[in-house]
């Protein structure tokens, strides 16, 4: 459902600071050509900038100018860091953004908050490594029983593909331990009984008024109208176990890492 | 029915082109709703009730609506525009600074005008257009870079243009403008970037300024002690939707926006006369007659620009002149509109901001711990979304965002010509830290953000108590206004995409559509040849519905 987000392309501090730790892996991660580019200090110089100047039309969480999501990386024309420094100066007038008149530093800042994820805290979290985080999802972790990662594994849990470029280090540690905080309201599970004696359970992805459109237990895509059921329940309760006290601080820094990797299919 | 209307049909078809060169003088304009087959003004009448007497479409017969035709926009962005219908022409503004004419039977255009705004235009919230106002031949538009512009009706020419402020210091025009008599008036917006607001009206023949009332009083003028300091200077008091005029007071009514900063009230210490409030203006001088303040030294962006419902009813007994408003704020007011006196006020959604309105209607201010929600959120309990009112019903509607809070956050900031100047942000409340959160638009077609954020309902007030008589619920939040008519429908829509033809009476929904893109504008009704149609903006399409042919 989700396949719109464009790759990210830069992952910056969040993942340079431990970038000595990386070896193999490093390859895969286009935004290692800058280690070190930007510092807490800039990402939070931008988060206070994005605040005041950015969110009233670009809204707290990036996404609200249509065609850009700023915090996942997804941008109407821009690539590189100068493309988005440039917008912000120069302003882009046939979408209705005015230019910004800020100094060299604050530019700099805005920029880092952005390719931060918006993430001001983001490097508290340890981010360990790749390969051996991999080795967990597929393995020890169990992930792969109910998700799918690249075209291999089940639809029943969202799938993961792009799950490092629409999520910051500090969600994704968030969902590890404690799934039902860090659940998003839109995948709560469904279960649903229809007038005629069917019970349908499943992931929602979309629900109005009168609707709701899901994906079921056999991966089917149902759409439901709710005047044909007489029960429609939402769990609060994510179906994720926590990873707490099944896998090491260390391994779960690896999880993230991996998790953090997957930028989505070209 | 039908066949009366097909053997009347080259009358019409007469009628229908002597019309189209009829004059809409000022005195048609001030007996608008006496003329329902037209749209007038934004509001459908000066008292912008968005009531019409037609009634071909009832309640029995509404299921029979279907699409006559669509207008495709191809600009990007929200449309929030209400069109005019004149004599079978429909007049309808699209982003930035278009007018297209098109035959309001078919959807056919006859021309264009595109206006061109200076690239130095800002605005906070999206390049919108409200619309167009109309006197005699001579169309009016506010643009984006803070002029208006006269423009021919018959063939989209440009008469005249006059700056009204000056584009580098961020002042616009968004709303549709309101004729009064030989005037034509707007508001600016601005609000968030530290302008001085004002309502200006101009010679609807030459463009000339008569008069120019600014929102927040100077050195010397009376309430100017509401602020300390410089503080006025950058204050905000924004006016970006369209105002109400009483022919019999000569008063018109405007909401006025937010004080500047946003967020941080310590900045400007006082009440900020006349943000947040209703002003009641001489519709010949500008002069003030009177003013009601709805939110004092405001911290919550509660900007009071929504549409001032002018309606006669009683009250208390016996007749009155009386002003409905929904705020943004949570509160439902009645306002005498003849003195501005508070006659009563109730909360339509939860509020924490503020415990209760004293006798007088001025808030006991309650705000909250840093860090904690705000009731109700920034974009409010209602909008700038134009509410009705039927005289049939004596129910007032608008549409509501229940369950929403932001957490607001002040910090200083300083004055820079043409820049931000909202001191602070807020968050959304949501279930869980970064879940997708409910914003000014739709901005995707997967309701990722869920009603845990906030839902919409159209609501039905009972202006004497203040009481909802019914409410119809949506799962998403709504920006839709309302139109309501003579046959007690009341056509509403959403950001689900969906159209809708309640029962005014009860709410119950009779009839539906889904047109797929948000509905951030009111409907309006008109009549061309004997037939009743109605029209909607859901996304980037313009809907007109009619009855199907045959049934009854």
């Amino acid at each position: 459902m989700r396949v719109a987000f464009r790759p990210a392309f830069s992952f910056t501090l969040l993942l340079s600071f431990v970038a000595s730790a990386l070896t193999g892996a490093s390859a895969q991660r286009p935004a290692q050509d800058h280690p070190g580019q930007y510092s807490a200090i800039d990402i939070e110089t931008g988060s206070r900038l994005y605040a005041g100047q950015c969110a009233l039309c670009h809204g707290a969480t990036g996404d609200a100018v249509a065609g850009a999501d700023l915090r996942r990386g997804v941008f109407r024309r821009s690539v590189s860091d100068e493309d988005i420094a440039k917008v912000i100066t120069m302003g882009l007038p046939d979408a209705g953004m005015p230019g910004f008149k800020l100094q060299p530093s604050e530019i700099d800042g805005l920029v880092a908050f952005i390719r931060a994820g918006f993430d001001v805290g983001g490097t508290a979290v340890r981010v360990g490594h790749v390969g051996r985080g991999q080795a967990l999802f597929e393995g020890k972790g169990g992930c792969t029983t109910c998700h799918r990662v690249n075209g291999s594994g089940p639809r029943v849990a969202p799938d993961l593909s792009d799950i490092g470029a629409i999520r910051t280090p500090s969600a994704l540690q968030r969902s590890l331990v404690d799934p039902t905080s860090a659940m998003q309201p839109i995948n709560r599970p469904v279960r649903a009984v229809t007038k005629d004696g069917r019970t349908i359970r499943g992931r929602r992805l979309n629900e109005d008024t009168f609707t709701v459109q899901l994906i079921d237990e056999q991966e089917r895509l149902v759409s439901l109208l709710k005047a044909d059921l007489k029960e429609y329940e939402l769990a609060k309760t994510s179906p994720m176990p926590s990873v707490a006290g099944k896998l090491t601080a260390d391994e779960q820094a690896d999880l993230v890492a991996y998790l953090l990797s997957l930028k989505g299919t070209r | 029915m039908t066949k009366l209307t097909r053997c009347a049909l080259p009358l019409a078809l007469v009628l229908a082109s002597f019309e189209l060169h009829a004059q809409v003088t000022s005195d048609r304009i001030r007996r608008a709703s006496s003329e329902p087959r037209n749209w007038l003004t934004y509001g459908g009448s000066y008292t912008s009730q968005r009531y019409s007497l037609l009634n071909q479409i009832t309640p029995a017969n509404v299921g029979r609506l279907e699409s006559k035709w669509v207008l495709q926009n191809q600009v990007f962005g929200a449309w929030q525009a209400t069109p005019l219908v004149v004599d079978g022409v429909m007049y309808v503004t699209q982003r930035p600074n278009d007018v297209l004419a098109l035959d309001a039977k078919t959807g056919r255009v006859f021309w264009v005008y595109r206006y061109t705004p200076s690239p130095d235009a800002r605005v906070c919230c999206g390049s919108n257009n409200r619309g167009v106002a109309i006197l005699g031949d001579t169309l009016f538009m506010g643009t984006l870079d803070a002029h208006l512009v006269a423009i021919d009706a018959r063939n989209g020419r440009q008469l005249w243009n006059t700056t009204l402020a000056d584009v580098k210091l961020a002042y616009s025009i968004t709303l549709a403008p309101l004729v009064v008599k030989d005037k034509v008036m707007v508001g600016v917006g601005g609000g968030e970037f530290g302008i001085r607001g004002f309502i200006a009206a101009f010679d609807a023949k030459t463009g000339t300024e008569a008069w120019r009332f600014y929102t927040i009083p100077g050195p010397g003028e009376k309430n100017h002690d509401t602020w300390k300091g410089d503080a006025w200077k950058n204050g905000g008091g924004s006016v970006w939707v369209t105002g109400s005029y009483d022919p019999d007071l000569n008063l018109t009514y405007w909401g006025v926006g937010n004080p500047g900063p946003d967020w941080n009230p310590d900045q400007r210490p006082g009440d900020n006369l006349y943000t947040d409030s209703v002003v009641a203006l001489d519709a010949d001088t500008g002069a003030l007659k009177w003013h009601f303040q709805f939110t004092p030294n405001d911290a919550y962006d509660y900007d009071s620009v929504q549409v001032p419902v002018l309606v006669d009813m009683n009250w208390r007994g016996p007749a009155a002149k009386l002003m409905l408003w929904a705020n943004r704020n949570g509160f439902f007011y009645v306002l005498d509109r003849v003195t501005g006196r508070f006659l009563s006020g109730t909360p339509f959604v939860k509020v924490n901001w503020a415990s209760h309105l004293d006798e007088r209607g001025r808030p006991v201010q309650t705000p909250q711990p840093p860090g904690s929600p705000t009731w109700p959120g920034n974009q409010g309990g209602t909008n700038w979304y134009p509410p009705a009112y039927s005289p049939r019903t004596e129910l007032f509607y608008f549409s509501v965002w229940e369950n929403y809070a932001s957490i607001y956050r002040k910090e200083t900031v300083e004055y820079q010509p043409g820049r931000n100047f909202s001191g602070g942000g807020f968050t959304v409340l949501t279930p869980v830290p970064g879940a997708p959160s409910v914003g000014i638009g739709r901005r995707s077609p997967i309701n990722n953000w869920t009603n845990e954020v906030g839902s919409g309902a159209v609501v039905a007030v009972d202006p004497r108590t203040g009481e909802r008589k019914w409410k119809f619920d949506q799962f998403d939040v709504t920006d839709s206004g309302l139109l309501t008519t003579a046959s007690d429908l009341l056509f509403t829509g959403g950001r689900e995409g969906y159209f809708y033809a309640l029962d005014a009476k009860s709410g119950a929904m009779l009839w539906k559509a889904s047109l797929g893109g948000q509905v951030v504008a009111a409907p309006i009704t008109f009549e061309v040849d004997g037939r009743q149609y109605v029209s909607v903006i859901s996304g980037h399409t313009l809907v007109t519905f009619g009855l199907r042919d045959g049934g009854d």
